[in-house]
């Protein structure tokens, strides 16, 4: 059990792919306008890495070495097909929201990343807690940009609004806030790393 | 099909909703190879060339494959495959028939795959130029200059930025802002840059 546990903090942590590993990052910029977008591409995503990498370590003896990228493709494609679905059915305003960032999950290489890194050397099990930790991981990394460009961009915590006559700093919400606020970030970031 | 219809897909492509500053898309790649101008333009060449032709592909498919037999929900799966053979037997002929081709920019064509920019574009000329059910007048024609004006865009953004970071090189930064973040903090202020032609009216 705690080797399970182990390998699902690794992906928030030590590993956690949007700050440490520099992976995926087109969709973490492109829909952290708001929390509610944050949170229903961090689990949307979760949900393909975690098929994804269940499905791939399952089949890690069968696909041939050689064409092993195009068939993780079709099995993540598959993943992807599924979410679009029932995001199109379930919720048309988040499906309107994120637009073509949900078919894109396709080529985030997060999830390509860790068919290739991990899911095809490691056990069904392994596999599952790794997908599980890099999804809440890329999750919790994706609520934490929305969450600061929601509350200084638009005034607002999940669409209500917090201070009354506060005016918020557009530009945090406008793609150029995106950019900033993960730079300043992922300074952050490594400042702590320095100090360790 | 008129001539101001192109001009605002020019415009919209290169400088309003440029591909990575203010799509976000092949941020990786930009972010990655733009150190020096030479590798950046040679990638931003490669782009543009898979860019146009898996448009040009993807765009039949879609048409006279996916539409006529309802299978508009395998559009994914189908184009992301497309796509990867397509790079891939690019990689081949280039190899083949031409090795200093294939040494400019042979390496950077794997990695185009993966490049959400080439998908991105696909999708986008599905979602924007077919109605439910068939294509709107002209499709083809705005599809295809869409994606050549998405690889106008791309290539302007990595040469402005490319020749932003090698002046970089010469200068003292915190060292907490070396490499990525600095990076991220100057697409910023191109980005804001760039938005300002968000009032272009025509």
């Amino acid at each position: 059990m705690k080797k399970f546990f182990h390998e699902f903090l690794k992906g928030i942590f030590r590993e956690n792919p949007t700050f440490v590993l520099a992976l995926g990052l087109c969709p973490t910029l492109a829909v952290s306008t708001s929390l509610t977008n944050g949170l229903g591409m961090g689990v949307a995503a979760t949900f393909v890495l975690l098929g994804s990498n269940v499905i791939i370590s399952g089949m890690r003896n069968i696909i041939p070495g050689r064409i092993r990228i195009p068939c993780y493709i079709v099995v993540i494609a598959t993943f992807v097909t599924l979410v679009e679905m029932t995001m199109k059915a379930y919720s048309p305003a988040l499906d309107r929201a994120l637009g073509i960032y949900v078919p894109l999950i396709v080529v985030n290489c997060i999830v390509l990343g860790r068919a290739e890194a991990y899911a095809c050397k490691s056990s069904v099990t392994n596999s599952f807690f790794d997908g599980l930790g890099m999804g809440v991981g890329f999750t919790l990394a994706l609520l934490l940009i929305s969450g600061i460009r929601e509350v200084s961009g638009a005034g607002t915590i999940l669409g209500r609004e917090i201070i009354k006559g506060f005016d918020p700093v557009r530009v945090i919400s406008m793609p150029s806030g995106a950019l900033l606020v993960i730079g300043l970030l992922l300074a952050f970031f490594n400042l702590i790393k320095r100090k360790k | 099909m008129e001539m101001g219809q192109f001009l605002a897909i020019f415009i919209s492509a290169v400088f309003i909703n440029n591909v990575i500053l203010s799509r976000f898309l092949g941020l990786c790649s930009f972010i990655a190879i733009s150190k020096e101008t030479k590798p950046a333009l040679a990638m931003s060449l490669a782009v543009m060339f898979v860019i146009t032709m898996s448009s040009i592909i993807t765009w039949f498919i879609y048409r006279f494959l996916l539409i006529p037999f309802g299978l508009a929900y395998l559009r994914t799966i189908s184009f992301i495959l497309v796509i990867a053979a397509f790079v891939q037997l690019v990689e081949m002929v280039i190899r083949k028939i031409s090795p200093p081709l294939y040494r400019f920019f042979g390496i950077y064509l794997p990695l185009i795959t993966v490049n959400c920019a080439v998908l991105g574009v696909a999708v986008l000329n599905s979602d924007m130029f077919f109605t439910k059910s068939s294509a709107v007048a002209g499709s083809f024609y705005y599809s295809l200059f869409q994606a050549v004006c998405v690889g106008v865009g791309y290539t302007l953004a990595m040469l402005l930025m490319s020749g932003i970071r090698e002046r970089l090189e010469l200068c003292n930064v915190p060292r907490v802002f070396k490499d990525f973040p600095l990076a991220f903090i100057i697409a910023s202020i191109m980005s804001l840059s760039f938005f300002g032609f968000n009032g272009f009216k025509f």
